[in-house]
């Protein structure tokens, strides 16, 4: 009774270096060659029969499917160093360090096949091109000049800058932050774990105000003010406010995310289609 | 064949020869689609009489798989439409050829080491690698210069890790298992004349690069 004990204490100590074995020779370790295969066989077989409990099975039948792993990468170098294209990098070193210039131009030139290609002008070309040429309108018809008229240098005040829509009523800069403290209230209010759809927070009773709205949320997020989470399984896009700007994104490379805000979206959104 | 049927395949070969020979795109050749749609789903058969007739020139049709997925049979039609289609020189060139065809003996070397290698590093291997090799024969300043020379040819691809691997002009061109046997087993052939002697060398270091291109 002891001896058998014995043995199977032996066996599954054989098993365990036989798996450890092969997971370095997966793990590309080990030289897979190392590993003779027919003397492992020898030992499982050796021991089969005295495993009776699911824990030895299972330790058998886990040496065998590791071992089977590692003979598939024997058969894969194998397979590698005989594929015709095969070759020793150190023999190939070797050689190309010997050769001359011109032996291996010369070997070069037996394998080399270069492309052949021709450049002409037809007459046919040439014909095509004179009537392109007629029907092309002069630049100037093509690109009229914008009649400026001339006008004497002057000053204009802010408010009349305002006044011709040039500049808006407020600083962009003041503009941007009203309009982030404005989504963090929103996201406050209505938003879910810090964010709220990106429709929910541009939509507005307008088209023209929802434009203008897309247009500051495009600034909020470049700048740094806020995120965008994109879902595209769920077609879903959210926007979160970050507590502070974090200047680190125009440093870093970014990527362009285009929405299209388009009159129908915002139709939809207003009949709560967009859900 | 009829006719009626050497008339037709005449002027698909005339066609095939024109969309061959001139570049139609950035890079030369045409694409198996291209010809389909051209000549029509016959066109495998086209190009097969037009190389029959340009190997009298030493001239041969050469089809050049997507990366990776050379048939080992028979290629299927839609193999075919997704190869493209080259001319190219059938038999070798000679030695002295290789000047005529505006190749300096240093550079054609320097394609010939920086191929062979890449491919018997499985076809990868990094720039510096391969700068260390030419090095060995090549003036240093030479040896960055050449590499980008192949680059812009379309012999070499270079990713953002600076690894070089085989670009499209050398699966057209070279017949990469021949060129590794030769090296290996065989001696060079014939010697070339040494027509690239120092003076040349320091002669195009004064040219520059001003042929390039």
């Amino acid at each position: 009774m002891e001896s058998k004990k014995a043995q199977k204490k032996l066996g599954t100590e054989k098993l365990q270096r036989i798996i450890e074995m092969c997971i370095a020779i997966e793990n590309h370790t080990v030289d897979p060659f190392l590993l003779n295969v027919d003397d492992i066989i020898k030992v499982v077989k050796e021991y089969f029969p005295q495993w009776e409990k699911p824990e030895e099975l299972n330790l058998d039948a886990e040496a065998i499917s590791h071992l089977a792993s590692a003979i598939k990468l024997q058969s894969e170098w194998v397979k590698q160093r005989s594929t015709t294209l095969y070759t020793d990098p150190f023999l190939l070193e070797e050689k190309i360090a010997q050769a001359t210039k011109d032996e291996i131009v010369s070997v070069f030139l037996r394998a080399w096949h270069p492309l052949v290609e021709l450049e002409q002008i037809s007459l046919f070309s040439l014909s095509e091109a004179l009537q392109y040429w007629e029907r092309l309108l002069p630049l100037k018809e093509r690109w009229p000049e914008v009649a400026v008229p001339e006008v004497a240098m002057g000053t204009a005040s802010w408010d009349e800058l305002v006044r011709q829509r040039i500049l808006g009523d407020k600083v962009f800069s003041d503009e941007l932050e009203i309009f982030w403290r404005e989504l963090k209230e929103k996201v406050k209010e209505k938003g879910t774990d810090g964010k709220m759809r990106y429709w929910d927070f541009v939509g507005a009773d307008t088209y023209e105000e929802t434009v203008h709205r897309a247009f500051m949320a495009s600034f909020l997020i470049s700048y740094g003010y806020a995120t965008l989470e994109i879902r595209p399984l769920e077609e879903e896009i959210f926007i979160e406010p970050f507590e502070k700007p974090i200047a680190k994104i125009a440093t870093q490379q970014s990527i362009s995310i285009p929405i299209s805000v388009t009159y129908d979206k915002w139709q939809k959104w207003k009949r709560g289609e967009l859900d | 064949m009829r006719k009626k049927t050497k008339g037709v395949y005449a002027s698909k070969m005339k066609r095939a020869t024109h969309m061959l020979f001139y570049r139609r795109h950035h890079k030369p050749g045409v694409k198996g689609w291209e010809l389909h749609k051209a000549l029509g789903a016959d066109y495998p058969k086209v190009l097969e009489v037009l190389d029959e007739y340009l190997a009298n020139l030493d001239l041969q049709v050469k089809t050049v798989f997507e990366e990776e997925k050379t048939p080992t049979e028979k290629p299927s039609l839609e193999e075919l439409d997704k190869a493209r289609f080259y001319v190219t020189l059938r038999g070798e060139l000679q030695p002295k050829e290789s000047k005529m065809i505006g190749w300096r003996i240093d550079d054609l070397a320097g394609l010939a080491v920086a191929i062979s290698y890449i491919i018997s590093k499985k076809g990868q291997a990094p720039r510096k690698d391969v700068e260390e090799v030419l090095s060995e024969k090549l003036p240093g300043w030479k040896v960055g210069l050449n590499i980008d020379r192949y680059i812009r040819y379309g012999y070499l691809i270079q990713d953002e890790n600076d690894q070089l691997y085989l670009d499209w002009r050398t699966r057209a061109e070279v017949d990469e298992k021949a060129l590794i046997d030769m090296l290996l087993s065989a001696e060079a052939k014939e010697p070339l004349p040494s027509e690239a002697s120092e003076k040349e060398i320091e002669d195009e270091k004064e040219d520059g690069e001003a042929e390039d291109e």
